[in-house]
């Protein structure tokens, strides 16, 4: 009698009772109901590790590719007599360990020595790489060298991830990383971008600052100033304005800070403005190459050099103002766009209006152009 | 940039070649039953041809998916143009730029008035626009 029962009940249970194709259908829903009630969390999870694996599959192409790029740069541009691969991959496994904090008094020199020895180590190695490049594409292939291990070490973290993901099969671990995946991403495409850049020596969207100061200067006799930055005496709107850049035509960003000490200390500290033109990352909905003022350090970096501006302007109460160039992650380290190029003149048009607004004719201050020079001379 | 496609490109199109060739051969075998069945059971038949149309349509579209993601995973490099001007004759060309090039470099004479040509730009073009979201 039961057993009668439950048969009569179960195909009206599923649906349609007695059509067989609407029985079979509804039979599916409940099986992947019940399935997704036990196993939903579980399949959510591989479905992310598939977005996960096919983005990691991506950057490992980028950065093999970055490996080749820089291989060949160096084959090309350095005309070495042995094969530089091993020297090239075992400086894309290098690093570089940042001071203690525990007692931060004085971290900023410490840093700021670490930085140099680091940078005068990857020199050397690029010297012994490409023995044939002149000091301007020894600046490129380091650049060229930077954006391969930073390609390669964003593989590295995200590989971690993603197998420690794997290997816990935790969802949250998996979640996190498939959550700041577009970003990362984002930002891989930029330097894969920027490795080409780098390697052909064209200007790059973090130029904008030297480009300004550049034109600013073009024509002016320049000299050095510590460290790997020139500098100009130009006359603008009745005042004169000692520009600062670093040099070009190499990729290099010199040491602003330090050329901006010295130029305050060789005026004994009477310089009635420093103005700093840098790219700024821009807002998603802001146009590219949008043009902004304010007041600050506008320069970006581990900030030693922001530090060793600051510490001068206070010492002698000099105003410190800052024209930005608005630009995202990917346009301040891939070939300069139309877009940067063309604000190069309304960022000359604003400075000269802060010139105007804030210092008397006669004055003295400085105008730095603060950025990557890569492709851009004085 | 290299147009070839890495060991990682080829391992993500076997994977996924395989699940759209198990996909595509059941839903060949659907369409086959489905064409056995049309006069003895109708209904089902019906049912087997909509799941085989179904099964070989996605197949096809997670083939072309991923045919269109090979294709995304090469670098491409960008355009990047060089504008060189004449300061004196107002003379200004537009060429492609070469290694070596770099802004405010000094050129051959100018054909017209025989003064140095500069380069005054060097910049990539972007074609596509940027989405506004309306906002």
């Amino acid at each position: 009698m039961v057993m009668f029962t439950a048969m009569n009940v179960l195909p009206n249970l599923f649906g349609g009772g007695g059509d067989s194709i609407s029985s079979i259908l509804s039979m599916v829903f409940y099986v992947i109901f019940i399935v997704f009630v036990f196993y939903g969390q579980r399949i959510q999870m591989y479905v992310m590790i598939r977005e996960v694996e096919g983005s990691l599959y991506k950057l490992k192409y980028i950065k093999e590719e970055g490996r080749k790029i820089t291989i060949e740069t160096i084959k090309e541009i350095g005309k070495p007599q042995t094969d530089p691969s091993a020297r090239v991959d075992r400086y894309l496994e290098s690093f570089t360990i940042s001071p203690q904090s525990m007692d931060p008094a004085g971290i900023v020199y410490k840093l700021d020595h670490i930085i140099d020895v680091r940078d005068a180590s990857l020199k050397d190695e690029v010297k012994i790489m490409a023995p044939e490049s002149d000091e301007v594409q020894v600046n490129n292939l380091e650049n060229t060298l930077e954006a391969a291990m930073a390609l390669n070490y964003i593989y590295k973290v995200v590989r971690h991830f993603y197998i420690q993901g794997k290997k816990t099969l935790s969802l949250y671990v998996i979640m996190q990383l498939q959550m700041i995946l577009p970003l990362v991403m984002k930002e891989a495409e930029a330097y894969a971008s920027a490795l080409k850049a780098f390697a052909d020596g064209q200007p790059i969207g973090d130029g904008v600052g030297p480009w300004v100061a550049a034109k600013l200067m073009h024509g002016y006799e320049t000299r050095k100033v510590p460290k790997d930055c020139v500098v100009a005496s130009v006359p603008i709107e009745g005042r004169t304005a000692f520009i600062i850049k670093a040099e070009g035509p190499g990729g290099n960003v010199g040491k602003p800070g330090e050329a901006v000490t010295a130029v305050i200390e060789e005026n004994k500290g009477k310089i009635a403005s420093v103005i700093m033109i840098d790219a700024a990352l821009k807002l998603e909905g802001e146009p590219v190459g949008e043009v902004a003022e304010g007041i600050g350090a506008a320069i970006g970096g581990p900030g030693v050099d922001q530090f060793k501006i600051e510490e001068s302007v206070v010492k002698y109460k000099i105003p410190l103002n800052a024209v930005i160039v608005k630009e995202d992650i990917g346009d301040a380290v891939s070939p300069l766009r139309k877009e940067i190029a063309d604000s190069v003149d309304k960022v000359i048009e604003r400075v000269k209006t802060v010139v105007l607004e804030r210092t008397k004719e006669g004055d003295k201050l400085i105008i730095v152009g603060v950025g990557n020079t890569i492709g851009i001379g004085q | 940039m290299s147009q070839n496609s890495s060991s990682a490109t080829a391992k993500i199109s076997t994977y996924l070649m395989l699940i759209v060739l198990i996909v595509l051969a059941l839903a060949i075998v659907a369409l086959v039953s489905a064409a056995y069945m049309y006069e003895s059971n109708m209904q089902f038949a019906v049912f087997l041809l909509a799941t085989g149309v179904i099964a070989m349509g996605l197949s096809v579209y997670v083939m072309f998916q991923s045919r269109k993601r090979v294709a995304h995973m090469k670098i491409e490099a960008p355009k990047v143009m060089t504008t060189i001007e004449c300061k004196k004759c107002n003379f200004k060309s537009v060429r492609e730029f070469q290694r070596g090039d770099f802004v405010f470099k000094n050129l051959e004479p100018c054909e017209k008035c025989s003064e140095n040509k500069l380069i005054t730009a060097i910049y990539k073009e972007v074609k596509e626009k940027e989405k506004t979201y309306g906002v």
